[in-house]
């Protein structure tokens, strides 16, 4: 019963978001204030019936419902109720409901707080985001359906990929999914803005928070499964440039773009064109990555189960609102005419550098993701496109806009001059200098984590001289205090960002200095590693929930004090006939002593043993960046978007908003 | 490094026509791309999973090798590759690769569905081969042992384990390199051994 409630909710929700599309589109061509007043509450509408259906799945999902062929398909009744509930959105027709779950959501809350949009806006952006809803609903009714039965029911389930089975991966899908979702807000912001033929200021100032919003959830997304690859592949790797990865780093490099973008739209009303065109861009690579993980047409770790049919539905999707979008954009773009004039050397074209190295960068990652896909269909070729072509591809790009980022923030909007900005920042330049050189100075000539380390000074101090400078810290310290509650949050929250780049970057420098060793050790037998002891105690057997295991029990010494006691284990699911290492990692937050159990051979384990220097910074770097989007999203100047502009800045904005 | 340019406030109408299409036409190259790769995923023609081989469509190297002693399967040379009638598999493995054990429950249940699954131990020492043997079940009709892997040197074998499909005319119709998997028993060999039987 339940389940055919879910799957009621979701034809309803299809039928609602249809009318909120057809509403919104014609209420607003007409100009028809009721038809456009339908499209708020029929978002919410829509949220609830997706939302129902959501709650319907997960409900079979906790009571372990055998009779719902997605249940038995990916769950177990041994599992724990924690991944029994994430099993929800652990297959491709669970997070296709999530995903729709998180674009009824935004579409809320695009009704909810956007009341004091121009009424013509908010009902085109929620007729976009009804349409977008309408494909993908049509998507799972039609192809993905998550409430299909099976009779007999199953004795059991068949259980989740064990891989799967993890605190970090049950969060990793529902915020990479806010990003990804959230740029269609943006998306539908952008289209709004073609159909009207207008961008201006407050359109900008529209646009921002939500792509600040979907950048920063995409950020902390592509973080934990950054990090759950990390502590639990076992590999001991963070980042593999594996095509799936690439698929979410697309959209994360365009959003970050548009955000930067954004901004000069706002306040100086140019680069209107780039940034529609932004929107678009971030909000296809999205859909781009949906396509590739759930088409089969690529080969990788990440993929869903993959089926031909679903392939051609979702591009037909991805065409049509990909390709639908591009067509506007090639013919109203032309209308759109940027009125705010400025010098190349200026704030402005500080970002415009920004966007040119983003895309840039961008362009190199889907080019190599992609290659080998037209390769093989082209010239029947199989091409691997690896880490060392990304890394030599992505360098020479990353270097000119790390010292950009440092230097951006400093710079005057209209015309600028470049000295008195880097006057500003010689503190940082001569912190990245000591990094650089006391690197090689204790590593030798490891010439990458130097240059890693000397970025990571420049950008942590780069963005201290920007607030301290801001604050006048050290030209008038007595007011600095009032000063730093007077600066507006955006401006903390840009500086924060670009020191979370700093501190990410600096543990990939860490990183760079990693070293590992191989060691077959018998109970009692030590091994040393950087410094490090590590003494095999015991092998044993360990049961766990709904699996056996077999656990190392490592006592780690320094210089003969303890440490610490590691104990990697290799777990055996029965369910499935899967095998998972689990990586045991105790951090110094200097460093990480990471330790894998391999297999057994004559009574001695098969161990391996990496010490990665700085590790933990990595991602904690990229949760500081998640954080400065936060903190700027907090901005005042956010807040007062959404009500009446009284406190505007510019007058310009009044009538606009009004 | 502030060398950015500000957008050209009245640029070439035409130019600027192109460049606003330019996205609509990379988007359409690209869509019109991937809806071959689906196309050619259904017919078989693209598969981003298969690591192509020389051998494909051509009979397998010339070769014999002598049988596991204690294993009760005699041993496997490439005469014994056609003319059963019906396609059989060429599975190289080795008791020292964990990605075998993965895969062995696959080929037990393909032995008894009477899928001839031919084995090859590759660099492993005889009586660790049979011990994986006794501890996993054998699923293969015949077994060569090549301790030395010159035979896989041929055969242009990427790794263990690895498996070929040899049609029953004797041509090599599909390599597997990496564990069978039950997703890859379902999808890519089970249709394969009706297209070939």
């Amino acid at each position: 019963m339940i389940p055919e409630l879910g799957h009621f909710a979701l034809a309803l929700a299809l039928a609602l978001s249809l009318a909120q599309a057809a509403f919104g589109l014609w209420g607003a061509q007409r100009a028809a204030p009721r038809l456009m007043a339908a499209a708020a509450p029929l978002a919410a509408g829509t949220l609830l019936a997706v939302a129902a259906a959501f709650g319907c799945l997960m409900w079979s999902f906790a009571v372990n419902d055998t009779t719902v062929a997605n249940v038995v398909q990916n769950s177990h009744s041994a599992k724990p109720l924690l991944y029994k509930l994430s099993g929800t959105w652990g297959s491709h027709e669970g997070s296709m409901v999530l995903w729709v779950l998180i674009l009824a959501l935004c579409g809320g809350a695009v009704a909810s707080f956007g009341r004091n949009l121009p009424s013509a806006l908010q009902a085109r952006v929620l007729a976009v985001l009804g349409l977008v809803a309408v494909g993908f609903l049509a998507f799972i009714l039609g192809t993905s359906n998550p409430f299909d039965r099976v009779w007999p029911p199953a004795a059991d389930g068949q259980g989740l990929n064990p891989v799967l089975q993890d605190p970090g991966l049950a969060f990793h899908p529902p915020l990479l999914y806010l990003g990804y979702v959230g740029f269609s807000v943006t998306f539908a912001f952008a289209i709004a803005a073609l159909i009207e033929g207008r961008v201006d200021a407050a359109w900008g100032r529209w646009v921002r928070p939500w792509a600040l919003a979907a950048w920063s959830f995409l950020t902390l997304g592509i973080a934990l499964g950054s990090w759950w690859a990390y502590y639990e592949l076992g590999w001991g790797g963070y980042w593999f440039w594996d095509p799936v990865e690439n698929a979410s780093l697309l959209p994360w490099l365009a959003g970050c773009a548009l955000l930067h973008s954004a901004t000069v739209v706002e306040r100086r009303e140019a680069l209107k064109t780039w940034t529609v065109f932004l929107a678009l861009l971030a909000f296809g690579l999205s859909l781009l990555g949906t396509f590739l993980v759930r088409s089969g047409v690529l080969n990788s770790v990440h993929a869903f189960a993959s089926d031909p049919t679903r392939g051609v539905f979702i591009l037909g999707l991805l065409m049509l609102y990909i390709g639908g979008g591009f067509a506007l954009f090639a013919w109203r773009a032309a209308a759109m005419t940027p009125t705010g004039i400025f010098a190349p050397l200026s704030r402005e074209g500080g970002l415009i550098l920004n966007n040119l190295l983003l895309c840039s960068i961008a362009a190199v990652v889907l080019v190599g993701t992609l290659y080998p896909m037209f390769a093989d269909l082209l010239l029947g070729q199989k091409i691997s496109v690896g880490p060392p072509f990304f890394n030599s591809a992505t360098l020479p790009l990353a270097v000119p806009l790390v010292a950009a980022m440092a230097v951006g923030p400093m710079l005057p909007w209209k015309r600028a001059r470049l000295w008195p900005a880097l006057q500003r920042l010689w503190w940082a330049a001569l912190g990245g200098l000591a990094a650089l050189l006391l690197c090689l100075a204790l590593e030798g000539q490891r010439l990458g984590p130097a240059l890693g380390f000397a970025a990571a000074a420049w950008l942590i101090l780069g963005a201290l001289a920007d607030i301290t400078d801001r604050i006048a810290l050290f030209s008038r310290p007595r007011a600095a205090f009032a000063r730093a509650r007077g600066l507006p949050r955006a401006a903390w929250g840009g500086a924060v960002a670009h020191a979370g780049m700093g501190v990410m970057i600096l543990g990939l420098a860490g990183m760079g200095l990693a070293t590992d060793r191989l060691a077959l050790l018998k109970p009692g037998e030590s091994v040393a590693l950087a410094g490090y002891d590590y003494r095999l105690e015991a092998l044993r057997d360990a049961p766990g929930p709904n699996f056996s295991a077999r656990r190392a029990t490592l006592v780690v010494t320094r210089n003969g004090r303890p440490v610490t006691v590691l104990e990697p284990e290799r777990r055996s699911f029965p369910v499935g006939r899967m095998t998972t290492t689990e990586a045991a990692i105790h951090t110094t937050w200097l460093a990480d002593l990471y330790t894998v159990l391999g297999d057994e051979r004559d009574g001695g384990a098969v161990l391996r043993l990496h010490h990665n220097p700085l590790a933990p910074w990595i991602w904690l770097g990229a949760a500081i960046m998640a954080l400065g989007g936060g903190l700027s999203l907090s901005d005042r100047r956010m807040r007062v978007a959404a009500p009446a502009p009284k406190l505007a800045p510019k007058p310009a904005q009044e009538g606009a908003a009004a | 490094m502030s060398e950015a340019t500000r957008p050209d406030p009245a640029p070439n109408p035409g130019r600027r026509r192109a460049l606003l299409l330019a996205p609509l036409g990379l988007a359409a190259v690209a869509g019109a791309g991937f809806y071959a790769m689906l196309r050619g995923l259904g017919s078989g023609s693209y598969d981003p999973r298969g690591v192509p081989s020389a051998l494909l469509g051509k009979p397998p190297p010339d070769f014999a090798l002598p049988p596991l002693e204690g294993a009760e399967r005699p041993g496997l040379a490439s005469a014994d590759l056609r003319g059963g009638g019906r396609p059989v598999l060429v599975n190289f493995f080795a008791s020292w690769c964990m990605p075998c054990v993965i895969e062995h429950p696959q080929l037990m249940r393909l032995a008894r569905a009477g899928v001839p699954v031919l084995g090859i131990a590759y660099k492993d020492k005889p009586e660790d081969s049979l011990g994986f043997l006794r501890r996993h079940g054998n699923p293969y009709t015949r077994l060569g042992v090549d301790q030395p892997g010159r035979v896989a040197i041929d055969w242009g074998v990427y790794g263990v384990p690895e498996t070929y499909l040899v049609d029953p005319s004797g041509l090599i119709r599909w390599r597997w390199a990496g564990p069978i998997t039950e997703d890859t028993l379902r999808q890519d060999l089970e249709p394969l051994l009706r297209r070939h039987a």
